[in-house]
């Protein structure tokens, strides 16, 4: 009949909705599956490029884990990306679109090379650290609060504004970088003085430090602080928050000037802790790296740990594995971490929605047949069953009753 | 359930004992090289280093497992932990090709004294007299640019003999990244070699401010072919300008590699550094247990500097004007930087010229470089990276570009 009409009936393949009931356990499951099924493709898509299959694993392990310096990279460059990543997670709680944590950080690292530049040497070292410090704090919140101020005031689009922001910083860099040095290079050099000193003969000890400390007080301020419950309010629902008394202009300037001075201080620690000279791309595109780990972390201070360790874990590894098969060029490198992320960022749609498929589509015929089958056989047994023992089937059936009662 | 859980967990486990097992079976062998890049392959300046040490390391028979070559290396501390884990990794050798890696070679050079750092266009090893394991090395590929500039000006001569331009119109366009000497020295080299064969050829340059932007070294050789130049060369490692060239039918000189493919009607020739020579003799030095030279240049003798091939665009007669000039660099009959062939009309700090405007005599590190009627470039008491800077007569700068933005 339907085909007569000409049309046939649409029969959605799959049919998806939204859970909000999934267990911790079972997301999980589903977030070390993706994990393991992501790096398998890497692997197969490596292999193509490597001819070598088992040598993704080991070259991705032994990249980052093979030696202690290797440890020591990693946990260096987790701390960077961690604090960058607990540094934006106030605004985006807040659902204020900042992308500018590049350039709040390059003003970090500016302000605090300014320091050295004019200081350097005059000064003890420590009490040039302290100046640096703030500096730094205050070229990032600075950086911050132009946009929020705009935002607050005449409602101008942030995520421009702060994108923007960051190719002014960039090029401030580079004007700066330009002015000192004559020789037409274009380079600052590296550092002598306003470095951090080693902690027990370690460079980066400093910097594994402060991210602790950031991971712990962030965690604080956004659970425990006042200021924590007014921005997640803001983020929920601006008119709520409006409605309960909360000053919306003042919470979003305030938010701001805390992720900037975040940034500022991460600025720091990549002059003084980890780059130890300047140029315009020495935040390298973490600013940016640093929204995904805070949105995958679900703005889980603790959370992102974790994620910034995946981020880093895969970059790194991957950039060994292309050295490792002397593959000469970095978009290898870039391919393999975007392959892996694509299954950790996916998965989470898995989590948050339920995929039925429509067991009626054409497709799954083959499969509804050996169904049908299956369960033909079972009720076939179920018969027996029955019949060999009514009386105890009866008695399961009494205690499920009064278990829900119990329940209810 | 739980069984699925536990069949994760096998797997899990297998692969981490897979790779335990390959790491375990990995042997560190005696001899090797590291080398450290800025880029990867697809910059046309890294990629002319890393084809380099495939083609050294392999012809003096090195195994795979011998060369370890690291990409995309910024020129910060990231360059120290990259020198010192090639040096975990037992290196004997540890290469680096961008300027900016210079200090933090240095850095990595302090700390093992026993490994030898050499830098590709660098300063350091005559900045930093503590040290004696940190190596420079460049090529006098002004040489190479002083024959791609015969070149050129055969293929003016050729269009002003044809009448398709007057003499005075014989204008050059040059696109440069930076001003900065190595570029100074480059197209005043080539500027120099067209003038040899064509006395009426002037030049106009401008910068673009980045090593590698197509957007920007098209836009660049567009608008000087706007501007009237009849030929255009350029130092930037896209092929940004030769498609402008290819585009608009005006023949392109090109640098660092063929563009050919690109421009196959209007490129002419190209001029390169070979680092072959250099790697292989940096390798056999440290494998002899010899000392490497402080500073090498590279040279169209040692095989450093390399002319390529012409191609059908080039114009006739062009082959023999660039073997003579050759012969003569070679037996010393040419020099590129003749002080007599050209003349300096902007006062610069430390120059001082005669009543015709001829270079006398110029500083560089308070060394003289001006003698016998030569201006000395790339001289190894002074450093193998190019130092002439000055902007002689006939040249114009359109603009100038002294950052560094990528």
């Amino acid at each position: 009949m339907v085909k007569a009409l000409g049309k046939t009936k649409f029969e959605p393949l799959m049919h998806i909705s939204k859970r909000s009931d999934i267990e911790k356990w079972k997301s999980w499951l589903i977030r070390i599956g993706a994990g393991v099924l992501g790096l398998f493709v890497c692997a197969i898509v490596s292999a193509i490029f490597t001819k070598s299959f088992g040598g993704f694993f080991s070259s991705l392990f032994v990249g980052v884990f093979g030696s202690e310096r290797r440890i020591w990279k990693l946990i260096k460059d987790i701390a960077i990306l961690l604090c960058l990543a607990l540094a934006v997670t106030p605004a985006f709680k807040m659902k204020f679109w900042n992308i500018g944590a590049e350039g709040q950080t390059i003003i970090g690292c500016l302000m605090s090379v300014i320091c050295v530049h004019y200081l350097g040497g005059s000064l003890p070292n420590a009490a040039l650290l302290v100046i640096m410090f703030l500096a730094a704090v205050a070229g990032g919140a600075l950086w911050a609060v132009i946009p929020a101020l705009f935002k607050a005031k005449w409602n101008t689009n942030e995520t421009l504004f702060t994108l923007m922001m960051n190719y002014v910083g960039m090029q401030l860099v580079s004007f700066a970088i330009n002015s000192w040095d004559t020789t037409g290079h274009a380079m600052y050099g590296n550092l002598t003085t306003g470095l951090f000193p080693s902690v027990g003969g370690n460079q980066y000890a400093i910097n594994i430090i402060i991210a602790v400390v950031m991971t712990i007080a962030v965690f604080i301020y956004l659970r425990f602080s006042k200021h924590g419950y007014e921005l997640t309010v803001v983020g929920e629902s601006v008119n709520t928050a409006k409605y309960i008394g909360i000053n919306v202009k003042k919470v979003i300037i305030r938010t701001m000037l805390v992720s900037g001075a975040l940034c500022g201080i991460v600025g720091l620690m990549i002059v003084s802790g980890d780059a130890k000279t300047i140029t315009p791309s020495v935040v390298s595109g973490r600013g940016f790296t640093a929204i995904l780990v805070s949105w995958l972390a679900h703005f889980s201070p603790i959370g992102m740990v974790l994620t910034s360790f995946i981020v880093v874990f895969i970059t790194q590894g991957a950039g060994q594995v292309s050295t490792d098969f002397d593959l000469g060029s970095g978009a290898f490198a870039d391919m393999i971490a975007g392959v892996f992320l694509f299954f950790i960022i996916a998965c989470e749609f898995f989590i948050n929605y339920k995929v039925k498929f429509n067991m009626s589509h054409g497709i799954f015929k083959p499969l509804k047949k050996a169904q049908e089958r299956r369960a033909a056989k079972k009720a076939a047994k179920e018969i027996v069953a029955d019949n060999l023992g009514d009386a105890l089937a009866a008695d399961v059936v009494e205690d499920k009753i009064s278990d829900e009662e119990e329940k209810g | 359930m739980k069984k699925k859980v536990l069949a994760l967990v096998l797997a899990i486990a297998m692969v981490a004992a897979l790779c335990i097992g390959l790491v375990a079976c990995d042997k560190t062998p005696d001899f090797r090289v590291g080398f450290i890049m800025l880029h990867g392959e697809d910059s046309t300046y890294d990629k002319n280093f890393i084809d380099a040490a495939r083609q050294a390391t392999e012809e003096l028979g090195l195994k795979k497992n011998q060369v370890i070559i690291k990409t995309n290396i910024d020129e910060t501390n990231e360059c120290t932990e990259a020198a010192l884990d090639l040096v975990d990794q037992g290196c004997d050798i540890i290469f680096a090709d961008s300027f900016g890696h210079g200090p933090f070679m240095y850095e990595a050079a302090k700390q093992h004294p026993e490994v030898q750092f050499c830098h590709a266009t660098g300063t350091g090893a005559h900045d930093n007299t503590d040290v004696s394991n940190l190596h420079n090395a460049f090529a006098s590929i002004y040489q190479g640019r002083y024959l791609a500039g015969v070149a050129a000006g055969a293929k003016l001569n050729e269009m002003i003999t044809a009448g398709t331009i007057n003499a005075d119109q014989a204008v050059i366009g040059y696109v440069g990244a930076f001003t900065y000497a190595e570029v100074i020295s480059g197209f005043t080299s080539f500027y120099l070699g067209a003038k040899s064969v064509c006395p009426s050829v002037t030049m106009k340059v401008t910068y673009t401010g980045t090593w590698y932007g197509v957007t920007e070294e098209k836009t660049a050789a567009e608008s000087l072919i706007n501007q009237g130049c009849k030929l255009i060369s350029q130092h930037a490692d896209s092929t940004g300008a030769p498609s402008a060239c290819e585009e608009k039918g005006v023949p392109n000189v090109s640098y660092n590699g063929s563009t050919e493919s690109t421009g196959p009607n209007t490129y002419i020739v190209s001029s390169r550094i070979n680092w072959v020579p250099y790697f292989k003799y940096m390798i056999s030095q440290v494998q002899k247990g010899e000392a490497i030279d402080k500073d090498w240049v590279g040279t169209l003798k040692n095989g450093a500097v390399e002319i390529s091939a012409l191609s059908k665009n080039a114009a006739a007669g062009t082959q023999e004007l660039i073997d003579a000039a050759k012969t003569g660099l070679a037996n010393g009959t040419v020099k590129v930087f003749d002080t007599t062939k050209f003349t300096v009309s902007t006062p610069v700090e430390g120059l001082t010229v005669d009543a015709d405007k001829h270079v006398t005599s110029f500083k560089v590190r308070n060394i003289e470089v001006v003698a016998n009627g030569e201006f000395k470039e790339s001289m190894v008491s002074v450093q193998s990276a190019p130092y002439f800077s000055l902007i002689i007569d006939g040249i114009t700068q359109l603009n100038t570009n002294f950052g560094k933005n990528d």
